[in-house]
């Protein structure tokens, strides 16, 4: 691993300054991170260890629940309000990574957590996100892991995390510091497609910091279920998986919330099929549907094709379960 | 504290102006110019300027190790896996995959597991370490370590240390009330002899035991 100097603001404001200069990376859980670094695949001049500031608090707010950035993923995925109010959360937050893992790794790390695409990872190969330019590696190679919703000619990589996948099935926000104030950025648009900017993930910028998730009230928690289709039974990357959350009154869906992981370079939500299953009467025939209008503009590579049949049919097995059909 | 020293106090360091590590670059390069040959002094430098920043970049850490308080000089690269093994000769935990995946690795800091190989030195600042060698009371073993004996938990012995301290750790968090949990909250721990029936024996009956762990 390559020198880098260490250091350990207590303020948010000496954070910020910290991270506005270049050659610079935030470290919190370190758990991505220390691994591209010793890969190599990222080498930075200095690292800012934010662990020692007060981000680590969950607190209801007037209209929901506030998750700091720095909450550990263990302590999220068990907190009561968290299981009370959006259990999806904690389903998505415990499908992900190992009990070692979720100990260290922070809501905003997540949130920052770069692809697990093998030819990002080896520095040996072409790839457009980790060095713009030098092609991708994995359109034409195995791509067995890869996306089959907004990829472009530049990249094919996939999002790895669940929390995000949970998180934008349930409306969440970011909240984000800068150093002329705070901004807010729904979750679904706080990632971004690669389009001919692969390298770059979402849209926070260098000198900014997340310092926090929001998180609305809403009437999913009765009916929601997140499933995650993997290669072992855990502590594996998705193939695909699915967060489903339904409002459901006598039998009729009012209200639907569906987003899916593995898939795309960002948590895929599917605002059409939520759409189409409003108002209509919980039946696996209608969920099965929803699974198909999910698929519109889906396209299969060599080796993750199969994803075009697994898709609709998580989507269907997610639903059935958050509607108690199963 | 003066910068010639070769150590530091990350805490708050100050942010503006040049740091030492872009100077000591500069400054290595400027000698090396004077008095080698230009090819040479490509090659040389990157190597150079790691190698002397490396010795002004240790920094001080404060870390508890099974109870055993220590004050040690580390550079802010070196993971909590190579501190334990190369610095303190705890050579009880073990380097596996080194990336995050098998949990051979596998402490317990401030009583909760992580991966050490993931850890950061300089991260566990003022913290409480415990690795299996902090297990064991004198020559009386942890009953979870009793239970691996007993169970036949391992075969090549490789994983066991992670397997231990996670297994220590499951029980700890509540996660050890079924078969099926116990494999799920031992899934960050890989074992290649494929022991793991064993394993869960074994924690089910510390388990089911009801000793503290």
């Amino acid at each position: 691993m390559k020198q880098f100097q260490y250091t350990r603001p207590s303020t948010q404001q000496m954070a910020l300054d910290a991270i506005s200069k270049p050659g610079t990376k935030i470290i919190a859980g370190g758990t991505n991170l220390v691994d591209l670094m010793k890969r190599g695949v990222t080498a930075p001049d200095k690292l800012v260890d934010i662990n020692h500031l007060p981000l680590k608090n969950i607190n209801p707010t007037r209209n929901g629940l506030h998750i700091g950035s720095l909450a550990l993923n263990s302590v999220v995925s068990e907190n009561e309000l968290v299981l009370q109010k959006f259990p999806l959360l904690s389903m998505a937050l415990k499908a992900g990574a190992s009990p070692q893992l979720r100990n260290m790794a922070t809501v905003g790390g997540n949130m920052m957590q770069r692809t697990r695409c093998t030819y990002f990872y080896d520095t040996t190969m072409p790839c457009n996100k980790r060095e713009p330019g030098t092609g991708c590696g994995a359109m034409e190679g195995f791509n067995r892991m890869h996306a089959i919703f907004g990829t472009s000619n530049q990249c094919i990589a996939v999002n790895p995390s669940d929390m995000c996948v949970g998180l934008a099935a349930l409306d969440a926000v970011v909240v984000i510091a800068g150093r002329k104030g705070e901004r807010r950025i729904p979750i679904t648009e706080f990632h971004r497609l690669p389009e001919d900017h692969p390298e770059m993930d979402n849209h926070l910028a260098k000198d900014e910091l997340i310092i926090g998730v929001e998180i609305p009230d809403n009437n999913f928690a009765k009916n929601s279920y997140y499933l995650k289709v993997r290669d072992r039974q855990s502590y594996a990357f998705a193939l695909v998986s699915v967060a489903a959350a339904l409002d459901i009154d006598n039998g009729t869906i009012k209200k639907a919330r569906l987003a899916m992981g593995g898939v795309a370079h960002k948590p895929w939500r599917l605002f059409d099929a939520e759409k189409w299953l409003t108002g209509k009467t919980v039946s696996e025939e209608n969920f099965k549907q929803a699974g198909q209008i999910a698929m519109a503009g889906a396209k299969g590579y060599e080796y993750n094709s199969f994803k075009l049949k697994l898709a609709p049919a998580t989507i269907n097995e997610a639903l059935k379960h958050a509607a108690g059909l199963v | 504290m003066s910068d010639k020293k070769p150590c530091k106090s990350p805490d708050d360091e100050a942010l503006s102006g040049e740091s030492r590590r872009e100077f000591l670059k500069k400054s290595t390069l400027l000698t090396a110019i004077a008095l080698t040959p230009g090819v040479a002094v490509k090659a040389a430098e990157g190597q150079w300027d790691e190698k002397l920043a490396g010795v002004f970049e240790k920094m001080l850490l404060h870390i508890e190790v099974n109870g055993v308080k220590h004050s040690l000089m580390v550079e802010p690269r070196v993971t909590l896996l190579d501190l334990l093994r190369e610095q303190l000769d705890l050579t009880g935990t073990k380097k596996g995959c080194d990336h995050g995946q098998c949990g051979a690795c596998t402490v317990h800091v401030d009583g909760h597991r992580v991966n050490s190989c993931l850890t950061l030195g300089v991260m566990v600042n003022d913290k409480k370490v415990t690795t299996i060698e902090g297990l064991a009371k004198g020559d009386q073993l942890h009953p979870m370590q009793e239970a691996f004996l007993k169970h036949d938990g391992f075969q090549c012995g490789y994983c066991t240390p992670g397997q231990i301290m996670s297994a220590v750790a499951c029980i700890r968090e509540g996660h050890a009330n079924s078969e099926a949990e116990i494999r799920e909250y031992m899934s960050g721990n890989i074992c290649r002899c494929g022991a793991y029936p064993n394993i869960v024996n074994a924690i089910q009956e510390v388990k089911d035991g009801g000793q503290t762990v």
